[in-house]
């Protein structure tokens, strides 16, 4: 392939078109099947699915097995203890968490064997460590919906 | 077996290409591969385009590209996230060898910049499971690795000063690349002092947002011959899928889709010792801490050890296991889609004895191995390549 030096031209604003056309894109999102997750966040719980057949709980919560085909599944709630595996803090955030502080997202390892990941709220970042115990906690969003997040024990 | 042969590359400047459309882009890279080859758009049996879009405003790539590009054969549009341009490649590869196509050519072109920058933070940071991770937690694609990163570093005892050695080798050889995005060096301070993105992430340890195109025409073995004097074979490529939610994934120090595809790749290519088997390493440093997982997850270095290659400087073109000495994601730069072609074109060139002063690494073993990674180990390419001498 030949050696080539570029001189790229600067390109003025003018050689830009705009676009006049804007898409909104906000999806709907069909999570009737795990319907039992999102009422017992309302309840406080934090629920998985387990495996009748094989045993294996899931989460994020899924209704099918897929090494059980033909196996249905229960709910259970998580106990919620955990220990921290790892975590970062997001400096550079997207535009939709624009309103947040820098955040702690963390991964941890809950008892039951399933890991979560969630955001850490925790006042002082510096006091996080790998390997602390950590408890997983229902938390009512500013947008007016449940989710969890993990906090210090 | 039949193989199937690198006949023609062809690779765009990388870099903000507010100069050119999606379909120009591509062009540059096209039009350098058949004129590198000797062969025209009629030769093509069948073609791929490896691109994520979102960002750019055409939806169906491989047609717009085509009609620009003057190809009319099959085609169709790959998507495995950041190594879109390896699924490209798989496409296209399978069809020669198949004997679907004699010829076929496989195209990967990413224009990042037709977008605002939030608007990719925030398309980006969708890579994974968007429902678990983004909607709630805001998860960005630095902070996927930066999980990764957190847990490295505190397990094996290294430092944000160790990651940082690995950018400073991109931005090297980025000065040496002149397709690449950032052509200045930079120093341990301008690393270590840079501001924060995703903890421990700092600004250098990220590839940046990139337009760019590459393209290779392969051809099976008994033409590849005819067309070109240097042709370069595919000997095997290795594919995995992992986990989309990272909290279903056993460890955080390295990624198993890159260890599976990587098995795969070496036992149908029949390498045993990877240390010894490869002149050149292209692997997927999208961040610092990839570029470390990778020399591991390859077999290079043992588990933890992977820093130690670069203290000890031997990943440049003159070490051990030269690795990216084209500037890799960091430096060269990231345009999603072209990044496996990228270095399907940058493995052809060395094997060639092709590549700039100062980044030629000494060809003795004739074969290279690329190593791309979709999302953070959500796709893995693991691709061997050889001069077949
Ligand atoms: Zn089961």
């Amino acid at each position: 392939m030949p050696m080539l030096q570029f001189t790229l031209e600067v390109i003025k604003l003018d050689d830009i078109f705009f676009d006049k056309r804007t898409l909104e894109l906000k999806y709907q999102i069909p999570l009737g099947k795990i319907g039992e997750f999102f009422r017992g966040l309302e309840n406080g719980k934090i629920m998985a699915t387990k495996c009748i057949e094989c045993g294996e709980i899931y989460f994020p919560p899924q209704t099918n097995c897929p090494e059980c085909p033909n196996s249905g599944v229960e709910w259970i709630e998580l106990s919620g203890e955990a220990i921290l595996e790892t975590y970062t803090i997001i400096n550079v955030k997207p535009t939709s968490f624009s309103k947040y502080p820098d955040y702690v997202v963390a991964i941890g390892k809950l008892k039951e064997g399933v890991k979560v990941l969630s955001w850490l709220n925790i006042d002082d970042q510096k006091k996080i460590r790998i390997g602390m115990k950590i408890f997983l906690r229902v938390v009512k969003r500013e947008e007016d919906y449940y989710t969890y997040e993990f906090f210090p024990e | 077996m039949k193989r199937v042969a690198i006949v023609g590359i062809g690779h765009s400047k990388f870099g903000k290409r507010m100069d050119v459309t999606i379909n120009e882009l591509a062009w540059e890279a096209v039009k350098q591969a058949l004129d590198d080859s000797g062969l025209s758009q009629k030769d093509i049996d069948f073609y791929s385009v490896g691109n994520l879009g979102f960002w750019s405003e055409e939806l169906l790539p491989a047609v717009t590209i085509g009609e620009y590009c003057g190809l009319r054969a099959g085609s169709l549009k790959t998507e495995a996230a950041c190594a879109s341009g390896s699924a490209a490649i798989k496409v296209a590869y399978d069809s020669v060898l198949s004997g679907n196509s004699k010829i076929a050519m496989a195209i990967g072109v990413e224009k990042m910049y037709d977008s605002p920058n939030p608007t990719i933070i925030e398309l980006i940071g969708r890579a994974g499971n968007y429902f678990w991770e983004f909607e709630n937690f805001g998860l960005t694609f630095p902070g996927y690795y930066a999980l990764y990163a957190t847990r490295y570093l505190h397990e094996f005892n290294a430092k944000e000063e160790d990651l940082c050695l690995a950018s400073i080798k991109a931005h090297h050889y980025g000065s040496l690349n002149p397709y690449a995005q950032f052509q200045k060096e930079i120093t341990m301070e301008d690393c270590i002092k840079a501001r924060y993105i995703a903890w421990p992430l700092k600004l250098y340890d990220s590839s940046p947002i990139t337009d760019g195109a590459a393209a290779i025409i392969l051809a099976s073995e008994d033409i590849a011959k005819k067309i070109s004097d240097t042709p370069v074979y595919i000997d095997s490529q290795g594919y995995a899928t992992g986990s989309a939610n990272l909290s279903r994934r056993d460890d955080f120090t390295g990624l198993e889709a890159s260890r599976r595809a990587a098995a795969i790749a070496y036992k149908n290519a029949k390498i045993e010792s990877p240390r010894s088997s490869f002149d050149l390493f292209e692997v997927h440093d999208c961040f610092s801490i990839a570029e470390v997982m990778a020399y591991e997850d390859l077999g290079i270095a043992e588990r933890g050890k992977g820093i130690e290659l670069l203290r000890e400087n031997q990943t440049y073109h003159d070490g051990r296991y030269p690795v990216n000495v084209d500037g890799g994601l960091k430096a060269k730069g990231h345009p999603i889609g072209a990044t496996g072609v990228s270095m399907a074109v940058e493995i052809t060139k060395q094997l060639r004895n092709e590549a700039e002063r100062g980044r030629q690494v000494e060809i003795r073993k004739g074969r290279a191995i690329s190593h791309n990674v979709g999302g953070t180990g959500h796709y893995a390419y693991v691709t061997i390549y050889s001069r077949g001498d």
